[in-house]
């Protein structure tokens, strides 16, 4: 049976099931916000520390 | 045809999880994780604890915190406390996997590998730290760090499996968070926020041991060696009595002094004999039900007098009765 499904999966791939098709999009959404989020954060974040965003002391 | 039900199943190495449901799994099915999966590996609950008391220490502190970056510090402190919890539910998976409190945490109910658990906790720990160094500043980034690691590896990894006295010293790392605020606000570490870290630090072993009390059959069969497990339910008992008149004191703290103002003083002296009281009935409460019940009602109650104590700091400084300014 396993090389059966492996020929399959030869011709055709994984092929995702409505479920795993709904998960991996729900993670897709999720990561496309938070990666969104992150750059207005960050890009406010400049905005806000001005030329002192490069002002590192340790 | 779905392939889940066609491929060869693989072996886990964690056994508990292979006896269990392993939706989605092995390494030919594809996962049917979902971002609520993954945020629940944050700890979200314990992450509410961390952002709450970092809120007041970043409060508490001197001077004025834009507020973009007090919510941008928050942030990433919160995504960090998230990752030392990913970390620990990667760590103690096969021990999750046996207490019905944790048994349906993602790892032992087989929804996200546990690899993939530590790709995640490892990339959130490191990119917090290093966000939270660029964005705000190092010393607020390199205490963060410590307390990921500190939670992560000096408690999950050594001391949690190896001693009794696990949470006590592993408390360090719950208790720091306002001090991680403090820095993210000031840039330095002072007195006051080594206050409410004792705060806390002291408030951990009675508020677990607590809990430890009504799980001990779980924390048996698991192997860890919680104080009732290995003194039994009456030395815990009495250990957490004395905890709590070392707490009581404690909380009265930033008021004598001169961090708070004397309603501040009014609400900790109160909770903090309400405190002794709760867990003086414990001391006392006979083996059984009563027992339960009793640490049931301390439980509860430690939760509500630490949020209090910190509401009504954070509340202080809000109103513009900051730290130092209203005494006695």
């Amino acid at each position: 049976m396993v090389t059966a499904v492996n020929d399959q999966r030869d011709e055709e791939g994984i092929v995702l099931t409505p479920e795993q098709k709904r998960a991996r999009r729900q993670r897709s959404v999720a990561l496309a916000i938070l990666l969104g989020v992150l750059v207005v954060l960050f890009y406010v974040v400049t905005l806000v520390k001005g030329p002192g965003v490069l002002n590192r002391p340790l | 045809m779905s392939t889940r039900t066609d491929t060869a199943p693989l072996h886990s190495p964690l056994s508990a999880a292979d006896a269990g449901a392993r939706v989605g799994s092995d390494a030919f099915t594809p996962s049917l994780a979902t971002p609520r999966d993954y945020f629940s590996l944050l700890k979200p609950r314990l992450m509410s604890l961390v952002v709450f008391t970092a809120l007041t220490g970043m409060v508490a502190a001197p001077g004025h915190i834009n507020p973009v970056l007090g919510f941008t510090a928050l942030l990433f402190i919160a995504i960090g406390a998230g990752a030392s919890g990913a970390l620990n539910m990667w760590y103690e998976a096969d021990i999750d996997a046996k207490m019905s409190r944790t048994a349906k945490r993602p790892i032992p109910q087989g929804i996200i590998r546990s690899g993939e658990v530590l790709g995640f906790a490892i990339f959130l720990a490191v990119f917090s730290v290093v966000a939270l160094g660029l964005l705000v500043n190092v010393l607020s980034a390199a205490l963060l760090a410590f307390t990921i690691f500190f939670y992560a590896v000096i408690y999950s990894v050594w001391l949690k499996p190896s001693t009794p006295q696990n949470i006590v010293i592993g408390g360090a790392a719950g208790a720091l968070p306002p001090v991680i605020g403090w820095a993210a606000a000031s840039g330095t570490i002072a007195l006051e926020p080594i206050v409410m870290f004792l705060i806390i630090f002291v408030w951990t072993p009675p508020h677990f041991w607590a809990l430890a009390l009504l799980r001990s059959d779980e924390y048996a069969r698991a192997g860890i060696p919680m104080l009732p497990v290995v003194a039994g339910d009456s030395e815990t008992r009495r250990q957490i009595a004395l905890y709590s008149w070392l707490l009581a004191p404690v909380g009265v703290l930033p008021w004598i002094l001169g961090y708070a103002s004397v309603v501040y003083g009014a609400v900790a002296l109160v909770t903090g004999a309400m405190f002794v009281m709760y867990a003086l009935r414990l001391r006392k409460a006979a083996e059984g039900k009563a027992t339960v019940k009793a640490a049931k009602s301390l439980f509860g109650f430690s939760i509500l007098y630490l949020f209090l104590l910190f509401a009504v700091l954070l509340a202080e400084k809000s109103v513009g009765w900051s730290f130092g300014q209203l005494v006695w």
